[in-house]
């Protein structure tokens, strides 16, 4: 018994490695996977926050990047700067309204490699109701087996982009107008499964 | 004035926590809804939320300390010749309001505790959190706050109206006993 176990798995771990995974699940359920933000305060130093719930998916060929996709969303109650009165008065009708708008979402729309790793990824964000296109430079971390039995494929992006434009304007002052999204995004592939 | 409430006129401990406790209630609402839209630049914007939580936790200290001088005392009779329907709608309102008071105060302590975080009290003491990081805590706190600010400033109304009845429409003493100034007149039940 234990032997055709060892078998099976030692089975589908050469398959795993041979087929070439191309969709993947983003591995929230892990917390290999983050969505922060960081806003300068005052223009005196960098407030960090984050993203605590979110899902999405990518597709991503080696062979092939200039297909590649992803779409996330985002429930804007899991924001977390870890400060409950200023996460409670980021949610609320000054900043981002999340009883209005509970999902923020990412699609994007073109993949172009740039070489040694790097790409600009376009897409549509949706945040506070609002739908803009955004380009997040992307650079490519790495891709492998993991010690588990899956294929994993990871990417860090950041991007930057004025508040106003998602018709937030609630005055932080000069310095507090753009705020950065750093993503960092690890995929489990699917295709094995 | 007496220090203890008899049974025809309240005290003066009475008479004290009644009007600071009113006062400051009403100046906690304005506050309250005040704070909530002033710009990151204003100077308020932390002095108001801090003064607030600091008058909230006083105000939890003279709410307890109230229910317990009003456990070790006699209450004054009510005016005499009150219908029955008077005294027990009158008897509720009182209930009520200490009971939202109360619950509304647990509110607020949940609302800027729910990250862990102390309460600063006017700088002279920290109350620490107890309740925490339960799933969006600060926010159902917070709804949870505004809405009994709001009864309870509509059940003060109603109290107050009551109370202005009593003075203006009946012409009894129930105003004047709260104010310090005027007994119960001698009735069947206070002799």
């Amino acid at each position: 018994m234990k032997h055709i176990l060892t078998l099976g798995l030692a089975l589908l771990l050469s398959l795993s490695g041979n087929l070439q995974a191309s969709e993947y699940k983003i591995d929230t359920a892990g917390a290999h996977a983050f969505i922060q933000f960081k806003i300068k305060h005052l223009g005196y130093s960098w407030l960090h926050g984050r993203f605590d719930s979110f899902e999405g998916r990518f597709n991503y060929d080696p062979k092939n990047p200039t297909a590649a996709s992803v779409k996330v969303t985002i429930d804007t109650a899991s924001l977390n700067s870890n400060h409950a009165e200023r996460d409670k008065h980021l949610r609320g009708k000054d900043f981002l309204n999340v009883d209005k708008y509970p999902k923020a979402t990412f699609v994007s729309t073109a993949f172009i490699p740039k070489g040694d790793g790097k790409a600009e990824l376009k897409g549509k964000l949706t945040l506070h109701g609002v739908t803009r296109e955004i380009s997040i430079d992307v650079q490519e971390i790495g891709a492998g087996k993991d010690p588990w039995g899956g294929y994993r494929q990871g990417f860090t992006g950041t991007t930057e982009f004025a508040l106003k434009d998602f018709g937030i304007d609630y005055d932080l002052g000069p310095a507090s107008r753009t705020v950065q999204l750093i993503l960092d995004i690890e995929g489990i592939a699917q295709t094995m499964m | 004035m007496p220090l203890k409430n008899t049974n025809t006129r309240y005290g003066w401990i009475s008479v004290a926590l009644h009007w600071s406790m009113a006062l400051a209630i009403f100046a906690m609402f304005g506050l309250g809804l005040w704070m909530r839209d002033l710009g990151y630049y204003d100077p308020w914007y932390r002095q108001g939320p801090h003064i607030h939580k600091s008058l909230g936790i006083v105000l939890l200290a003279l709410l307890l300390l109230r229910l317990l001088w009003r456990a070790v005392n006699v209450q004054p009779d009510d005016a005499p010749g009150m219908p029955r329907w008077e005294r027990v709608a009158a008897h509720l309102t009182h209930y009520t309001l200490y009971s939202l008071l109360l619950l509304m105060m647990i509110a607020g302590y949940l609302i800027s505790t729910a990250d862990g975080r102390a309460i600063e009290v006017f700088d002279w003491f920290s109350v620490p959190a107890s309740l925490q990081n339960l799933p969006n805590q600060e926010d159902i706190a917070g709804e949870a706050h505004e809405i009994l600010a709001w009864l309870i400033i509509l059940i003060a109304g109603v109290h107050s109206a009551a109370a202005l009845k009593h003075h203006f429409y009946n012409r009894d003493n129930t105003l004047k006993k709260m104010l310090g100034i005027a007994d119960n007149p001698p009735s069947r039940r206070s002799r």
